[in-house]
């Protein structure tokens, strides 16, 4: 089933201002079998769009679909057989098993004092397996490290079987394994399952390595399209301009605005280089492509120390890429 | 092969147990314990008092029957009776509204007070007793009996009317906390007219009041107890139809609302059931403020779940077997001072109360 958007405006209503109107006009298209990145700077209204997709917030104007269903006029039931939700922070709920947690999922499907039946017992067993959380099942959540609890909140939403699953941010609390782990398994549920995924998250490199589709979200309105697309025609880089970051269309990723800005060329490929070009890269400095007035490299024959900086013709040398960083910062600065 | 033996095993035991506890840790076993433990204490309750009847004649009373003095059964119908059923009702509804306002607003402090339903009923209480002036104090002074019919009235009214308002409110809002704080500013504002009430309020009047908020079982009649179970059976009803949205309401109202629950539909039901299970306790047993706050974290520690199909059940037994012991822990046999009930809870629940919570709320946050 398709989320659609029609005519979409978002925001808050206010009493006696007009309408805090962060999106207007969004025409959006969520397939089945997709992962979309919502990626944006902070405070442009992500959480806003997904809570308006998902229900919880009525649209300023325009209409939200689930295939040819008004989302607003669902009875909640139904919004939650088609639609699921992950947010941030999982729950620390006490005294309830990783099962029962995923069990919850279950309530669009079940009578109403929650019974479970054998296909509902399977859908669970499944939703647990497809996170890697057999073994979760048993454990108290209370007890739980903050990924393992946010791998029980993405089970409990695919027990819901949904067609549609939003997440807002569901990495934004856990170390970088747990973030590569986390958008990988979203990916593969895509294939595995078709549901149709939206996430909205920080971590941009992690989106453009897996998402199908990005949605650049800013002041101008959403932008889709393939994350190769985006980066190619400067959407990418346009977005996140006004946080200081800078989008390096040549390696793909992004970098801060902090730095000085100078340029220096630091040729070769050995591995000595690479690290160079890297640290380099990291402490703000552009790489340039032809010898200019900055230059460093590492001596293989030389004595120690082997890193040789020049800038302007005055040259020294270093035993570590940290000294050699010191120095260059003191004389461009 | 052990392993596929496990699965087997797993999916044998889930067949047995169909609404998803397993894994869980809890412990349904305790159920038919309490079960056991109260009708025990009804028996305690109704066999102890300052007369000393035999047990089988208090049975015989009980089924129909005419004791062998007619003073025997005059004591079991007319006193025993209703102040054990009383007992046994007011601590169901205090559990099991405890169990509600705790889950809703996701807070181990919650109690079915929060909401200023004992500020509305003490409100209408003091207006009578302290603000009646010297005719009124006359007329209760004189009347007795329907002077405390007045009373429970009025503190009825007081409950109803801070509930409805509760309820208007809840209308309107957007999520609990707002609702908890509405209902604390509420309790403030209520609590500075009583006092100014009793500020100006002559010394006797005063005892008076105190007198009614130090909470008793005793003052509700056998014609007056049909009217108190019909609203605590009517709260517990429409809590049991709760069990399912207050389950999802532990992960909080936005997971709550996608999983399903109509949140406003969901908090007007959780209020009105407080109301219903609340007021009329209220009304004719003053505020027994502990009750409602200690069983629920007791009944937790018991069954070791979150499950509200077994909390539900678990906070209704575990309220009355607490209130049935504060009751004959109050009116100690062989001895004619009665104390406090409201301290008789306090003093010996809390330290109980503190051992759970050392125990059990280790992770809350």
């Amino acid at each position: 089933m398709t989320l659609y958007t029609r005519d979409l405006s978002v925001g808050y209503r206010r009493r006696g201002r007009p309408d805090k109107v962060l999106a207007r006009a969004l025409d959006l298209r969520l397939r089945p079998g997709e992962l979309v990145g919502l990626l944006g700077p902070n405070g442009i209204g992500k959480s806003t769009l997904l809570r308006a997709l998902g229900g919880a917030q009525p649209p300023l104007a325009g209409q939200v679909l689930l295939g040819q269903r008004d989302i607003a006029r669902l009875r909640p039931q139904e919004r939650a057989r088609r639609l699921s939700l992950v947010t941030t922070a999982a729950p620390r709920p006490r005294l309830m098993s990783g099962y029962a947690l995923v069990a919850l999922g279950r309530h669009p499907h079940t009578d109403w004092l929650g019974r479970l039946t054998d296909a509902d017992h399977a859908a669970i067993d499944w939703a647990l397996n497809a996170v890697k959380g057999d073994e979760l099942a048993r454990q108290p959540v209370a007890e739980l490290s903050d990924g393992q609890r946010q791998k029980l909140m993405i089970a409990r939403a695919l027990a819901q079987q949904s067609d549609v699953m939003l997440l807002d941010e569901p990495t934004a609390f856990l170390d970088l394994p747990r973030r590569i782990e986390i958008m990988a398994l979203l990916k593969q549920l895509t294939r595995t399952t078709r549901i149709a995924i939206l996430v909205s998250t920080h971590d941009l490199d992690l989106a453009l390595r897996n998402c199908d589709r990005l949605w650049l979200m800013s002041r101008a309105g959403i932008k889709a399209g393939a994350p190769e697309d985006l980066a190619l025609d400067g959407s990418l880089g346009a977005t996140f301009r006004a946080e200081g970051l800078r989008f390096d269309p040549r390696r793909g990723s992004f970098t801060t605005d902090a730095a000085s800005g100078a340029r220096v060329y630091a040729p070769g490929e050995s591995e000595q280089a690479i690290w160079l070009r890297r640290a380099l890269t990291r402490a703000g400095y552009e790489l340039a492509k032809k010898p200019g007035r900055i230059e460093i490299s590492y001596q293989q024959n030389g004595v120690a120390p082997n890193w040789q900086l020049r800038v302007n013709a005055r040259e020294s040398r270093h035993a570590t890429i940290e000294a050699a960083l010191k120095t260059l910062e003191r004389e461009t600065r | 092969m052990s392993q596929l033996a496990g699965k087997a095993q797993a999916s044998d035991f889930r067949r047995a147990r169909p609404i998803g506890l397993e894994y869980s840790g809890a412990k349904p076993a305790m159920l038919p314990l309490l079960l056991a433990l109260m009708g025990l204490l009804l028996l305690l309750s109704l066999a102890l008092g300052s007369a000393a009847i035999p047990l089988e004649q208090i049975v015989t009373v009980l089924l129909g029957g005419e004791a062998d003095h007619a003073s025997w059964t005059n004591i079991v119908l007319k006193f025993r009776l209703p102040k054990t059923a009383t007992a046994a009702l007011a601590g169901m509804s205090l559990g099991v509204s405890g169990l509600l306002m705790q889950t809703y607003f996701r807070n181990p402090l919650a109690e079915p007070f929060v909401l200023g339903v004992s500020s509305g009923a003490s409100l209408g209480v003091a207006l009578v007793v302290l603000g009646s002036g010297a005719v009124g104090g006359a007329l209760l002074a004189g009347l007795g009996l329907a002077g405390d019919l007045l009373l429970t009235v009025a503190a009825g009214a007081g409950a109803a009317l801070s509930m409805i308002l509760v309820l208007l409110a809840s209308l309107r809002i957007r999520s609990g906390v707002t609702l908890l704080l509405l209902g604390l500013m509420f309790g403030y504002l209520v609590g500075a007219l009583v006092s100014l009430l009793l500020y100006f309020a002559l010394p006797e009047r005063i005892q008076a009041y105190v007198n009614w908020t130090f909470g008793s079982f005793s003052g509700v009649t056998a014609a007056q107890l049909p009217i108190l179970a019909a609203f605590t059976l009517s709260g517990l009803l429409l809590s049991a139809s709760l069990v399912k949205p207050l389950n999802a309401l532990l992960l909080g109202e936005e997971y709550a609302r996608s999983l399903g629950i109509d949140l406003r539909r969901t908090r007007c039901a959780i209020i009105l059931a407080t109301a219903l299970l609340v007021s009329a306790v209220t009304a004719f047993c003053g505020p027994i403020a502990f009750l409602g706050i200690a069983v629920p974290h007791l009944c937790r520690g018991l069954l070791g779940s979150s499950d509200h199909r077994l909390l539900l059940p678990g906070a209704c037994l575990t309220g009355a077997c607490v209130a049935l012991c504060a009751a004959l822990i109050a009116e100690l046999p062989g001895n004619n001072l009665v104390l406090p009930l409201n301290v008789v809870t306090a003093l010996l629940g809390a330290p109980v109360v503190m051992l759970v919570a050392l125990r059990h709320l280790r992770g809350v946050e």
